[in-house]
């Protein structure tokens, strides 16, 4: 049975091939991400085990550096290793936007709602 | 890669007969599927910062909860989380070498790397599962409190401080008491508690009636019964010398986290007598946990550790059918490999669902 996706958008894929040398190039790149990643992992584990235990730090500063770290890795993670850096602006813009909206808009309302539990629940505790 | 498409013009871009996007159908498919797979765990993650915010009780801490490796024991806060971190990182650069030496047409860098990724994929599903069974039996199990006491507790520091306890709060046994406690309820023997540390000579006198609780407990199920379920003249003896307040969770005073306190001599027995008959627990499961008051923790854990690990579990399964593809030769004769790309995307995927969990269930 022939397979009609690989006839029809076989061209796309035949185009994505690349040299040795373009190789190196890439490799040499995904080879750096890979120190990055390893890197902002060995740092939030250290501020995990040990900023929470002096006073010296606001908890708050630490949770939202924790956050940062993880978009920072994230991007990197779909950028790169994913691809998406590379695609056309269309596709995206279609793959990010309409997430980021979404998602931000749930955690918005949901982390709201749920502090107003809390409150209520400490209210009748 | 879109960076290798050729260009075109507007007008012949949304002009049809080609993929406005420049991507093959397959590839914007999974892009798709697993925006919507994204959203499945972002739903998720949120529903446990709801559950987390609305919690009128202390939340257990990431670092205290998670503390041991395999063989070398406890005292290793978050290390062996990050390690599962690290494996599923590097198994994504492995996949991603993988898609470059399928760009190359290399059919043998393409066999090596997702060789490796397999590997990294079946280890830390191994990782995981260790942590399962760690989470699920526990350390030494605790229990509730019916009313608050008040107690002299020692901190980290070895400072000596009064705490008032309150009713519904976890009181946590040591590793051997517990133990031997959770082996005498399981076997319906009753337990003689003596505060205080045990003699010299009882420690082994004591593993022996661990041992015959065990047997005990064996013997319903088949041979001797008699013989072991005799040796049992009334209640086990226990020596309880020490409990742990605050083991899982903290409290704040002033700029001072407050955690993982012992509480020895007089107080023992105060929060022993003040305990609720029936609200032992031992390690976790779905209707119970030693962890927190909030039973929601460990059920969060259980959901989302394990629908992320069913995600690289389902991975590793398509990984290995991709790989004995190219080993057959399959994209070699077709001339190129998007297959890996494909796989590789939802490979990336699992790894990055790893990164929040790894931020928001381990470390916030």
């Amino acid at each position: 049975m022939e397979r009609d996706d690989l006839i029809v958008n076989d061209q796309y894929a035949v185009d994505a091939t690349h040299s040795e040398e373009e190789g190196k190039k890439i490799r040499k790149k995904l080879y750096a991400v890979t120190i990055i990643l390893t890197v902002i992992t060995v740092v939030e584990v250290f501020m995990g085990v040990f900023f929470k235990r002096n006073g010296t730090f606001a908890w708050e500063t630490i949770k939202h550096a924790f956050i940062v770290l993880t978009l920072v890795k994230a991007a990197y993670i779909v950028l790169v290793f994913m691809h998406l850096g590379d695609e056309r602006k269309n596709l995206k813009y279609v793959i990010l936007l309409p997430y980021a909206l979404f998602i931000m808009y749930l955690i918005f309302i949901g982390l709201w709602e749920g502090l107003s539990v809390q409150e209520a629940n400490s209210l009748f505790r | 890669m879109g960076a290798h498409a050729k260009p075109v013009t507007n007008d012949e871009l949304w002009g049809g007969g080609q993929s406005p996007f420049s991507i093959s159908y397959g590839k914007m498919m999974m892009w798709y599927f697993l925006v919507s797979d994204a959203l499945t765990f972002g739903g998720l993650l949120t529903a446990y910062g709801v559950i987390r915010h609305g919690s009128a009780h202390a939340w257990p801490v990431g670092e205290q909860v998670f503390e041991a490796l395999p063989v070398l024991g406890t005292g290793y806060p978050l290390v062996y989380v990050a390690l599962m971190t690290f494996i599923l990182i590097i198994s994504s650069v492995t996949m991603v070498l993988a898609v470059e030496a399928g760009h190359r047409l290399d059919n043998k860098g393409v066999i090596k790397w997702l060789g490796y990724t397999i590997i990294g994929g079946f280890f830390f599903v191994g990782s995981q599962a260790w942590e399962w069974y760690h989470f699920i039996h526990g350390s030494g199990g605790g229990f509730q409190l019916t009313q608050a006491v008040t107690v002299d507790a020692v901190d980290e520091n070895g400072k000596t401080r009064q705490m008032t306890i309150a009713p519904g709060s976890w009181v946590h046994m040591p590793e051997s008491f517990g133990h031997e406690y959770e082996h005498a309820m399981d076997a319906g023997h009753d337990v003689n508690v003596i505060f205080g540390a045990a003699p010299a000579g009882a420690a082994h006198g004591h593993e022996e009636a661990a041992a015959h609780d065990d047997h005990g407990a064996h013997a319903d199920h088949g041979h001797g019964a008699h013989t072991a379920e005799a040796k049992h003249h009334g209640p086990v003896d226990a020596y309880l010398d020490k409990l742990y307040i605050n083991k899982y969770t903290l409290v704040r005073e002033g700029s001072e986290d407050l955690r993982a306190l012992q509480v020895t001599g007089p107080g023992v027995e105060t929060l022993w007598n003040a305990r609720a008959a029936n609200s032992f627990a031992f390690g976790a499961n779905l209707s119970k946990n030693e962890y927190g008051q909030d039973q929601q923790y460990a059920n969060f854990f259980f959901f989302i550790t394990g629908f992320h690990g069913f995600h690289v579990f389902s991975g590793v399964v398509i990984n290995i059918i991709i790989w004995l593809m190219v080993i057959r030769g399959v994209f070699m004769r077709r001339g190129h490999y998007e297959m890996i790309e494909k796989i590789g995307l939802y490979w990336h995927f699992v790894d990055l669902v790893w990164v929040f969990v790894f931020t928001f269930f381990y470390l916030v």
